[in-house]
């Protein structure tokens, strides 16, 4: 008999857990335990309003203390967790108490790629709202920034920081960052995108090292040339949080290992969601960590599922979603638009005129439609998502997307 | 009975909730959230629950809650 729930991770997964047990039902303790002292908060606006000043704290504000409260979710914040004893059916954390549980739910995130280079005032990362308020401040107070990185994170802050009026120069080692989430052609068109709003690219170049004269970051890049900045933002990926458990003897390898029904391997009372799960996703026969808000959100909603039906367990067979926002291109993605698979490609729509508006479908080698690409189009990736998870012909959902008014 | 509201004015499309529940959301020509149903029964609570949680930007709600 379940009694107490406690959910380790006060971000979007664990709280939507949280939330989910009470929507299914549970009528037990549900314990939320967060290492940040802030209320929960959600991340995705805090490389985008929020960073821009846009928004305040409050619109990042996933639960208030009375809400949870009225739902009887305990929000017990401040403290980490620093070890699991899966036979004792506990939690020790780092100000020494002890928790029992009787499921637990691993929700503990990731974490930014720590530097590999110097650590230097006025180098920032971007995960926490503590990061992002201090990375806006800095933002305010300076004229040129660098953003090392040009994934999905290093891209929306250079963006953002444009629309603040910084000079920005965004470096990465690789041709073209973007393409490894996006593919090549909308890639292609953010990059000219950025470079329309004034954004410098140095792609192709790596950074041998960083180091301060003054108040300026001075980057030796391995072309030889040496940038210098006011303040340099790393956007270099992100680690799962599962330093934690080592020693627990649970299975650990880049992600906590579960099964198709996001139970850890070898345990029926230990589940992970979020960013730290690397659970058997049926769908693609094989394992898999997805670092998506709503990955967390559809995974909590399954664990909550999980925990309440145990004799009905349903297997969390997600299909990816995520969207990035850049200037007035609001970017979604479904599915693997970039995987191996991937054989053949159509662009619908237009990218280049005032209002730009389109599509890319990706079908593999087998006629499925297998990822889309959309901007300024959320009809076509929705169409996109359901053809997905209904394993439509690629040709089918080109020609449903073709036909969706724009 | 359970009504749903959407704001429109905080909808930017990202369709979570029709993929969550296909017979309740959709969007319409200019790519907002349209409710397709007036009011639901109560045995709907939990996925109407979870249809709107899973919306990025808590564009929608359940009247009087």
């Amino acid at each position: 008999m379940t009694k107490r729930v406690v959910i380790v991770g006060s971000g979007i997964g664990g709280i939507r857990t949280a939330q989910g047990l009470r929507s299914a039902g549970f009528a037990g303790e549900v314990i939320v335990a967060g290492e940040e002292p802030d209320l929960p908060y959600d991340r995705p606006p805090l490389s985008k309003a929020y960073l821009a000043g846009q928004d305040g704290t409050e619109a990042v504000a996933l639960i208030s203390q009375a809400d949870a409260a009225a739902v009887g979710i305990t929000l017990r914040l401040g403290a980490s967790a620093e070890r699991i004893r899966p036979e004792e059916k506990s939690l020790v954390f780092d100000n020494g108490e002890v928790l029992p549980y009787d499921v637990c739910v691993v929700a503990t995130g990731a974490a930014a790629r720590p530097t590999p280079w110097n650590k230097l005032d006025g180098v920032h990362v971007l995960r926490s709202l503590a990061d992002s308020q201090a990375l806006r401040d800095q933002l305010r107070a300076r004229r040129e920034v660098a953003v090392i990185g040009g994934g999905f994170i290093g891209s929306e802050v250079a963006a953002t920081a444009r629309k603040l009026g910084l000079k920005v120069t965004v470096i990465d080692p690789l041709p073209l960052p973007l393409e490894r989430t996006l593919g090549a052609t909308v890639a292609q068109l953010i990059t000219e995108l950025h470079h329309r709003n004034g954004v410098t690219t140095l792609f192709g170049a790596g950074v041998d090292s960083i180091d301060h004269s003054g108040t300026q970051l001075n980057l030796r890049l391995s072309t030889g040339t040496t940038l210098t900045t006011d303040a340099v933002v790393l956007g270099i990926g992100a680690i799962p949080n599962d330093g934690w458990l080592a020693g627990s003897g649970l299975p650990v390898s880049n992600g906590l290992l579960c099964d198709e029904f996001c139970r850890v391997q070898g345990r029926d009372d230990i589940f992970a969601v979020g960013d730290v799960a690397r659970w058997y996703n049926p769908r693609y026969d094989g394992h898999v960590r997805v670092e998506h808000w709503t990955n967390a959100v559809e995974q909590a909603r399954c664990v909550a599922h999980n925990i309440t039906h145990s004799d009905q367990l349903v297997p969390y067979a997600a299909i990816e979603y995520v969207w990035t926002d850049h200037y007035d291109w609001k970017v979604q993605v479904a599915g693997r638009p970039t995987h191996d698979a991937v054989a053949t490609e159509a662009v619908v729509g237009d990218f280049t005129g005032p209002r730009p508006r389109g599509a890319v479908l990706y079908g593999d080698s087998s006629g499925a439609l297998c990822g889309a690409v959309t901007v300024n189009w959320p009809r076509a990736i929705a169409a996109c998502r359901q053809a997905l998870a209904a394993h439509t012909p690629y040709a089918e959902a080109l020609q449903g997307v073709t036909g969706t008014r724009r | 009975m359970i009504q749903v509201r959407a704001n429109v004015r905080l909808c930017e499309g990202f369709a979570n909730c029709l993929v969550a529940a296909p017979d309740l959301f959709d969007l319409d020509d200019e790519d907002k959230v349209i409710i397709l149903q007036d009011e639901l029964d109560e045995t709907e609570r939990s996925r109407v629950e979870e249809a709107i949680r899973s919306c990025p930007v808590s564009a929608l709600t359940i009247a009087g809650a």
